[in-house]
């Protein structure tokens, strides 16, 4: 038994080759962050403009992998300069003092069917949050595509603070989705 | 052949009356404010208001086509007659083109209308800056243009009350106020 695990991971350690692709590069203009909430029982949406990624997901190993995201907050697109202009205010983003959003992951999991659970942490604001994201995997020719959708309260994280802090007007739940497309990096 | 109009096209006229009164004074007040909560509830309740009055003025004009209102009296010159008529298709044409041009900018500047936030009104124009600024600036000109008949139409009929002493204000009374001319004391 001790034996077949060697050979094993000798294989493992050997032969490089046998991974299939391990998408590494985020390819920004085929990526997107957005998100959607309720205003006055109103669907808005909008999305994130510059955001950078660290990856590396081998589909062979997904226990090994890890995605940092950096989401620059002043390029929040909300539809109107009057919006961008009051979120990158103190009460909502305060992105003088929190310029980034980070999630960073600890572990992922494999659901099966090209499907993950990507377990991390989530700072906004200076408030960090564990989440798990589901995530699904879509090869497309080289190149690999990550998509989710995942619910955050604002109220956890302070984003919209004074006036904005109930929920009557703009809700408490902002469901984020992306999509990232990334390559292999060789 | 009545003298006086139906207890629901009075009603209907009164009712609409205040709430395009309520609605101009809303208008112009709401739109300076800086962003805020109360600046969207206010937007949300002018557009729920607007609505309503579309839909009011849809009723109104169903009645109006089915009960012909009382002839002005024959004592009103031929072109006041015209000027009273023209005055009045410009209103009704104004009661409808303007909860429509608030509706298609709404669209057009992305926050679509949702009736009392609960019946969603489909956008029949996409996203678009330019036609929402253009929008934005139909709707204020049909407001002064509506200001202007009002101011008219309202003149007209102090004019018809105070100075001719004729019925053509009282016949658009309510009962409880309307009195018969005072023929003992001219």
């Amino acid at each position: 038994m001790k034996r077949l695990v060697l050979a094993l991971s000798l294989n493992a350690g050997l032969a490089p080759a046998v991974h299939a692709v391990e998408y590494t590069k985020v390819q920004v203009d085929q990526s997107s962050i957005t998100f959607t909430y309720t205003q006055m029982g109103v669907t808005m949406d909008g999305r994130f403009k510059d955001f950078t990624s660290q990856l590396s997901f081998d589909p062979a190993q997904p226990a090994q992998a890890k995605a940092t995201i950096k989401v620059a907050l002043a390029s929040i697109a909300t539809g109107t300069t009057e919006g961008d202009d009051e979120v990158a205010g103190k009460s909502w983003f305060n992105t003088k003092a929190f310029p980034t959003a980070r999630f960073a992951s600890s572990s992922v999991k494999a659901l099966g069917d090209q499907r993950y659970e990507v377990a991390g942490q989530l700072t906004i604001k200076g408030k960090t949050q564990a989440i798990a994201i589901p995530v699904s995997l879509t090869p497309q020719g080289s190149a690999g595509v990550f998509a989710g959708s995942f619910t955050i309260r604002r109220g956890d994280f302070s984003i919209g603070e004074g006036s904005w802090s109930t929920f009557d007007v703009v809700a408490n739940d902002i469901k984020i989705s992306f999509k990232l497309t990334a390559v292999t990096g060789t | 052949m009545s003298h006086s109009y139906t207890a629901t096209a009075k009603t209907l006229h009164w009712l609409i009356a205040i709430m395009i009164l309520g609605m101009l004074g809303l208008g112009f007040y709401m739109h300076n404010l800086p962003l805020s909560p109360e600046k969207l509830q206010l937007y949300s309740w002018h557009k729920w208001t607007g609505v309503s009055i579309f839909l009011l003025v849809i009723i109104r004009l169903a009645w109006r086509v089915t009960h012909e209102p009382p002839p002005l009296p024959a004592s009103v010159p031929r072109l006041q007659q015209w000027l009273a008529h023209g005055v009045h298709l410009g209103l009704y044409v104004l009661m409808l083109a303007i909860p429509l041009s608030g509706w298609l900018m709404s669209s057009a500047k992305g926050f679509q209308t949702v009736w009392f936030g609960v019946l969603p009104l489909p956008d029949l124009v996409a996203k678009d800056k330019a036609l929402g600024d253009l929008l934005l600036t139909v709707h204020l000109s049909l407001n002064l243009l509506l200001v202007t008949l009002l101011l008219g139409h309202v003149g007209a009929a102090l004019k018809h009350h105070f100075i001719d002493k004729d019925t053509i204000l009282t016949r658009m009374l309510p009962s409880f106020i309307a009195r018969p001319p005072d023929t003992t004391n001219p």
